[in-house]
């Protein structure tokens, strides 16, 4: 009896430790649903999901309060990634959000800007380099197309461009489909 | 099935007697008698050059020259961008005419930036004089910067800055396996090469054997190889250090040519999915390639001209050419006697992994080693697409012994997890399933779309966690510039507020200046200064003032 207890006592002390050190060693700070959403969303930070940015969008999502499908520049493959991730259903992108478009970035026309700093105040990557009465540029590799610094500029200088296809970004394309779609599904409704 | 390779004069490895196999693989037509036969033709020099930056896999060139500026022969113009790359040289001298997107040897048809050299047909030297060299005496690290200098590629096909391959001291390596089984049909450019420059071949090979350190080497050739072989043999007979070179002959099956596959046949080792044969201690080069490295170490030249084959129905002589980089294929279709008229289309590389392109103004490249002209009647376009009906064909034939329809399915529904947990990328797009499919499914075009399509998602997934950084950057920038101007403002408002002290030095200090301003007015009030001297008009305008002003203070006292 006596045995039986402390061998018990022990186990119990043992595995209370092990659970403590486990605690303190793995301890996970944030939430990391929060975090998995937030990878999942392209950051172009342009706020058409009506939150300010990608995070607090990502929160959002994780609290129920927003849906999946308030992100345009993510569209189709990131609603589908999010319904994969949080086991709800894939939905078409709601309209009132936007319209998807392929990644573009914008220019600045030099020779118009004036160097007022409204659109580097505006851009959520810091993307706009410049200062005042300076002429101001966009860095485009850091550029997420997000649009932002367009109605802040008081003289219209800066134009939204379409990425031009490069060999590095190109995909082969998909073949098209084969006739119908095969197999033990075919064979299975000829049978019945 | 294991077979014997045959033994030669040469002493043979003992651990490489037994040839294996891998799995699957095709016994296919050969088509390179149509060109391996004629002696390899020089193509003339082409009024223009295009070298495209980016001829290998890795990071592209970075273009050194300006428009206008003259270049000699096997001048750097294109310096490599970091570890992975290749740098590019003149290929003849001339003047840059342009340095711009231009198309180039890419089944996307997308254009790329490329340096445009016009040539002057002198084919100047550089002024600058290298010393020729005993690589004997050489350390493997200088051989391996000399072959880096060179912008040496592998030129079997896939482009890979060979100094990287080679790791300079890096790996522990056994074996060099020079690769010379040219294994796709159609394609003979390797084939002539060994025949007539077996030498160069040979001395290339002692030199990446020194470069590597390693142990043992074996050449591997294809069976149906025979003149190639003999060639071999001679030069192996007449060179004076090679007692520890073996030639192996391995059998003709589509793709032993493949390195991984040419392993497996060699060692019965397979390499591991995901790793690098350098981890087993083999390293495979081609011999396209040793023929390279001759040129580079023993007589000082870049990686300038390359042979191509062109070939099949649709052109009037075809022939192996060894052309400069750059040259125009149109120009290398010219010398090989222009199009037949049932000519139907231009396939760059062979006909198993090559792609076909709709325009001929692309420029030869390192890697490019052939160019393939067909007829309707030759390589017919395959009838549409049936539905899969799961045979297991292309299972069976699969040389990296995948599943091919298991990751057809896969592509096919976008599942791109999923088929890369089936080892989409251990696939060598060889060709081998599309061919046995009886369904005649594209599926190679499958495995490919799906390869690139991951490629592009993980540069997106690079470029928006980029984003992230620097938009979470900047909100604490923000944050932390509104907590500083916060704090100054506590601390000036404290500095108002709590100071009884200041307060009465502030006092004191308007007390002084009224002070001030009293003494002053006295002393203006006691003596007016310069009234010595006045004419009576002036004295009447200073008495009238007076008397306004005493007027003026006996109404204000009033």
């Amino acid at each position: 009896m006596l045995t039986a207890l402390t061998v018990l006592g022990i186990l119990a002390a043992l595995i209370g430790l092990v659970l403590g050190y486990t605690a303190i060693r793995f301890h996970v700070d944030s939430d990391p649903v929060v975090e998995q959403i937030d990878k999942l969303l392209p950051q172009t930070q342009c706020g058409q999901c009506t939150y300010a940015g990608c995070r607090p969008y990502a929160e959002a999502m994780a609290a129920g309060e927003a849906d999946i499908n308030q992100c345009p520049p993510g569209g189709e493959t990131t609603i589908k990634a999010l319904a994969d991730l949080l086991g709800r259903d894939p939905k078409p992108l709601n309209p009132e959000h936007g319209e998807h478009t392929e990644k573009s970035v914008v220019v600045i026309d030099e020779q118009v800007c004036i160097g007022c700093t409204l659109c580097i105040q505006a851009c959520p990557v810091d993307a706009i380099v410049g200062a005042a009465k300076q002429m101001h540029t966009v860095i485009r590799d850091e550029c997420t197309g997000c649009d932002l610094c367009i109605p802040p500029c008081p003289v219209e200088c800066i134009h939204v461009v379409p990425l031009p296809p490069v060999i590095g970004n190109w995909v082969w394309p998909k073949p098209a489909d084969p006739a119908s779609q095969p197999t033990g599904t075919a064979r299975q409704q000829a049978a019945s | 099935m294991n077979r014997s390779a045959t033994s030669f004069s040469r002493p043979q490895l003992s651990s490489f007697k037994t040839l294996h196999h891998f799995h699957g693989g095709l016994k296919l037509p050969g088509h390179r008698e149509i060109t391996a036969s004629m002696p390899i033709r020089q193509a003339e020099l082409p009024p223009q050059l295009i070298v495209p930056l980016q001829q290998h896999i890795g990071a592209a060139a970075v273009s050194l020259v300006q428009v206008g500026e003259q270049v000699c022969k096997g001048q750097l113009i294109g310096r490599q961008a970091g570890a992975i790359s290749a740098c590019v040289h003149a290929p003849s001298s001339g003047v840059i005419s342009a340095v711009e997107d231009r198309p180039v040897p890419h089944p996307s048809g997308l254009q790329a930036p490329c340096i445009v050299i016009d040539t002057d047909g002198m084919e100047r030297d550089s002024d600058e004089q290298y010393p020729l060299l005993d690589y004997t005496r050489l350390t493997p690290d200088a051989l391996c910067k000399l072959i880096r200098d060179a912008g040496i590629v592998g030129l079997g096909g896939a482009g890979f800055p060979t100094q990287v391959k080679l790791g300079c001291g890096k790996y522990d390596i056994k074996l060099l396996l020079i690769n010379a089984v040219e294994c796709e049909p159609y394609i003979a450019c390797d084939n002539r090469l060994i025949q007539e420059r077996a030498a160069d071949i040979i001395s290339g090979v002692h030199i990446l054997q020194r470069a590597v350190e390693a142990e043992s080497c074996i050449i591997a050739i294809e069976d149906d190889m025979a003149q190639a072989e003999a060639a071999l043999q001679t030069a192996l007979q007449q060179d004076g250090n090679n007692t520890d070179i073996a030639l192996t002959r391995v059998p003709e099956i589509y793709p032993s040519g493949g390195e991984r596959q040419l392993i497996k046949v060699l060692t019965g080792e397979e390499v591991p999915s995901q790793g690098f044969p350098a981890d087993m201690g083999i390293i495979c080069q081609n011999v396209g390639t040793a023929a390279a490295v001759h040129n580079a170490v023993v007589k000082r030249q870049p990686l300038l001209p390359r042979i191509v084959t062109l070939t099949g129905n649709g052109l009037v002589q075809p022939q192996n050419i060894e052309a400069l980089i750059g040259t125009p294929v149109s120009h290398l279709v010219a010398t090989a006697g222009g199009y037949c008229s049932d000519v139907e289309r231009l396939i760059i590389g062979g006909p198993m992994m090559g792609y076909a392109v709709t325009d001929d103004n692309i420029p030869v490249t390192k890697t490019l080693n052939c160019a393939l002209a067909v007829t309707a009647d030759e390589m017919p376009v395959p009838p549409p697409a049936q539905p899969c009906i799961r045979c297991g064909k292309c299972t069976e034939v699969c040389p990296a012994d995948l599943l091919p329809q298991q990751l057809y399915w896969y592509a096919h529904s976008s599942n791109l997890d999923a088929a890369q947990d089936y080892s989409l990328f251990d696939c060598i797009e060889c060709g081998c399933c599309a061919y046995v499919c009886p369904s005649h499914i594209p599926l190679v075009q499958y495995y490919r779309h799906a390869k690139t399509e991951i490629w592009v998602r993980e540069k997106q997934l690079q470029s928006s966690d980029l984003a992230r950084q620097r938009h979470e950057a900047r909100l604490s920038r923000l944050d932390r510039i509104k907590q500083e101007r916060a704090a100054r403002m506590a601390k000036k408002k404290l500095a108002l507020a709590g100071d009884d002290s200041r307060k009465d030095n502030k006092k004191a200090a308007i007390e002084a200046a009224l002070e001030r301003v009293k003494r002053k007015k006295q002393q203006a009030d006691s003596t007016p200064g310069n009234t010595d001297n006045l004419t009576p008009a002036q004295q009447q305008l200073i008495d009238d003032a007076d008397r306004r002003r005493r007027q003026q203070q006996e109404d204000r006292n009033s």
